[in-house]
């Protein structure tokens, strides 16, 4: 199958087929990373633009290890001492980004769909890192290879995401690419924290909501923790992090009640003690080191399929070019 | 001439009705002329067959005093399009801290009060004005909603903002403030309309009060009687439709306030303008210059421009047997009129080719707002004379006219 998307700006509307080819083409690039040199040419001569508006290291770098992994020229733009401060408007930065000639555009934004207002106005591919609290589909799909290389075929398995839902991208993003591979997905948090029609059963396809976390995790094949800002207590969402801790917090007690060896996943960065014990994170169900290294390999994925998509260039074809670094 | 011109445009297959009433139009002069004038206001609005209209007072600066009104009113005559009647401010400045001089702006001839776009939050304030209001003689035209539990958000609160990660605005925001405005309503015996109901919970509220005998009126606009919430994310299907066209999500001429709700919402809201619950269709017209819509969803300015396709949707809604024309037409003319407390204006007329089918474009809409998410999606019906005052001041060419 040919790869026919232009863009990555969530994985809603994407078929199993499409997650599929994302994840093989990911276990092509684990390989190359397992090498000596960890760097294949397979996009020379191509631009990778990295605009965040938004802060973030952990993403911004695992994009930038993955597009100089495939030999891409990747340049900066930041939210903090970059015109966007200054009140350049979205609009004014596409022109911008355009006119300097990116091949691909990853960005990540604080306003939900801003991906979208993009995509309409660039020539360059887009690949969404994250905008507000909408998807982060780069996130969804490494989870989704991580659980993969966990559990195997993912059919019937289930999956808790635990923490705040409503302000998460990386939910909506989970539950994108984990639902079509076959998981179901048990949603648990605090009442505050939950999208009001997602607590009154109109959850999508594939999800249920659980307001008690035990009773979440028991028997349960998987747990995400989601990040707690520390703002919602301060805006009336929470009594107190403590309270949240005790309640929705993966206490090293908690995650016994999964399968054994059920294992525990968490974008990061995390507040140890308080969506999840120091013991947890770094315990022997703990992915969570996994998860970065396989975020690079679906990133360069992704960057690899969408430059290819746009027409290959020089000496590059189907995923076996990839040995010729 | 009327009758002449009447039974000419019925001969050809085309419908007639008396000029049409906007209650509730934002203009946009002074302070926003890039959005709107109200030259080209009062023309757009013809070509939607409002030969009257009401300009609410959000301008800056507000028209909160009678030399404003009366200035609106001259600009309105010389512009030479639709009767441009002005409503002014509840509160001085739309401050919602103390009165405006309501006695001498009604002298002036504002035929309502509104603090539009904003509620009077203080409840008390909010008594006052609907006590103070009857030594003017005039209704006020509220805009219910807790804006506590709104704040921040950009759309209706439900499984689409859930999908779509953005922050909602409760249908409780809206029918809480309605309850404690039909609280105030019958403690003061103050003549209250509410603007732009839009939830099944808020016309359930309404429709208990007229039971009750309440001397209150309400309104709904088109959008809200034929668009959803699902249009956010992209759907482009009526309320009635399971299927249609599709746009891209996020668009930002979808963002308006109230926002729009859901299908079972819609059907609410035609059930009660059929069994009389809403009194009147009013357009809440809010055009915005592209540089307050070519943004991120959550910065976008809330407001849909309407004038120039109220009337397909209310012949689709019609067509697919949520409602009458006969009544559409009523909640267009008689029902505002009474709102206003005023006759209906004898020599005003519209007439519409039902089958016509056109597609709103930027270029199209003479309206300076060019933000509807109905660009590029092909209506059915459209205005094609309208006379004020038996004057016409519409006329796409219809041989109707050649007399």
């Amino acid at each position: 199958m040919s790869w026919q998307r232009r863009h990555v700006l969530a994985t809603d509307d994407w078929s199993r087929d499409e997650i599929e080819q994302v994840l093989a083409t990911t276990a092509a690039m684990v390989e190359v990373l397992g090498r000596p040199i960890r760097r294949t040419p397979a996009l020379r001569g191509r631009t990778v633009i990295l605009f965040f508006a938004e802060a973030s290291t952990r993403t911004r770098v695992s994009f930038e290890l993955a597009a100089k992994a495939l030999s891409a020229d990747v340049t900066n733009i930041t939210a903090s001492g970059s015109s966007v401060e200054k009140g350049e408007t979205l609009l004014d930065t596409v022109r911008t980004l355009t006119a300097l000639g990116g091949d691909v555009i990853v960005m990540r934004h604080s306003a939900s769909g801003a991906p979208y207002f993009v995509a309409e106005r660039t020539d360059a591919a887009v690949i969404n890192a994250g905008d507000g609290w909408h998807a982060h589909p780069t996130q969804g799909l490494l989870d989704a290879y991580t659980l993969r290389g966990a559990l195997g075929d993912l059919t019937g398995k289930r999956v808790v995401i635990v923490g705040d839902i409503t302000h998460s991208r990386v939910a909506r993003s989970d539950i994108d690419a984990l639902v079509p591979l076959g998981a179901t997905i048990t949603l648990s948090g605090p009442p505050t924290l939950v999208p009001s029609a997602w607590r009154c059963g109109m959850t999508p396809r594939g999800v249920t909501y659980e307001l008690d976390l035990d009773r979440a995790l028991d028997d349960a094949d998987a747990v995400i923790a989601l990040r707690l800002q520390k703002e919602r207590q301060h805006s009336g969402l929470l009594p107190s992090m403590r309270e949240y801790a005790r309640t929705w917090g993966l206490s090293e007690e908690r995650v016994k009640r999964m399968r054994p060896d059920a294992p525990v996943l968490h974008p990061g960065p995390m507040n140890e003690g308080v969506e999840i014990a120091a013991s947890v994170a770094h315990g022997a169900r703990s992915l969570i080191e996994t998860q970065v290294t396989n975020g690079v390999a679906v990133r360069m994925a992704l960057l690899y399929l969408l430059a290819a998509g746009a027409g290959a260039p020089d000496g590059v074809g189907a995923p076996p070019e990839l040995r010729g670094s | 001439m009327l009758t002449d011109l009447k039974r000419d445009a019925e001969k050809r297959g085309l419908i007639t009705a008396p000029g049409f009433i906007d209650l509730h139009a934002h203009l946009r002069e002074p302070g926003f002329e890039e959005s709107e004038t109200i030259a080209t206001g009062a023309h757009a609005a013809l070509a939607g067959g409002f030969t009257t209209i009401c300009a609410m007072p959000n301008t800056e600066p507000a028209i909160d005093s009678p030399g404003l009104v009366a200035e609106l009113i001259a600009r309105g005559e010389a512009a030479e399009g639709a009767r441009v009647l002005a409503i002014a401010t509840i509160t001085r400045g739309r401050n919602g801290k103390e009165l405006a001089d309501l006695v001498e702006l009604a002298a002036a001839g504002a035929v309502a009060f509104s603090d539009d776009g904003s509620p009077v939050a203080d409840a008390q304030l909010f008594r006052n004005a609907l006590e103070y209001v009857r030594s003017a003689g005039r209704p006020i035209f509220e805009h219910s909603q807790d804006v506590t539990l709104s704040a921040g958000g950009v759309m209706h609160e439900g499984v689409v903002s859930a999908r779509l990660g953005l922050p909602g605005m409760p249908a409780a925001a809206e029918e809480s403030a309605i309850a404690r405005d039909l609280s105030l309503a019958r403690l003061t015996g103050g003549r209250l309309h509410l603007s732009h109901v839009s939830t099944a919970g808020s016309i359930e509220l309404v429709r208990r009060a007229k039971a009750d005998g309440l001397a209150i009126t309400c309104e709904v606009t088109p959008h809200h009687l034929a668009l959803t919430d699902e249009w956010v994310a992209g759907s482009r299907a009526f309320a009635w439709e399971d299927d249609g066209p599709r746009a891209a999500p996020y668009d930002t001429s979808t963002k308006v306030n109230p926002p729009l709700r859901t299908a079972a919402d819609v059907r609410a809201c035609w059930a009660a303008l059929m069994d009389g619950t809403i009194d009147a269709i009013a357009t809440d017209h809010a055009p915005h210059a592209s540089t307050r819509k070519d943004v991120e969803y959550q910065e976008a300015a809330f407001g849909i421009s309407v004038f120039e396709t109220a009337v397909p949707l209310l012949l689709a809604g019609v067509a697919a047997g949520w409602g009458t024309w006969d009544r559409v037409v009523e909640a267009l003319t008689v029902g505002p009129a009474r709102v206003l407390g005023i006759d209906l204006p004898a020599d005003d007329l519209v007439v519409i080719d039902p089958k016509a089918t056109w597609t709103p474009t930027a270029l199209a809409l003479r309206s300076l707002g060019k933000n509807t998410p109905l660009i590029g999606r092909p209506l059915v019906g459209q205005v094609v004379e309208a006379v004020v005052n038996g004057q016409v001041r519409l006329d796409l060419g219809s041989p109707a006219l050649a007399q």
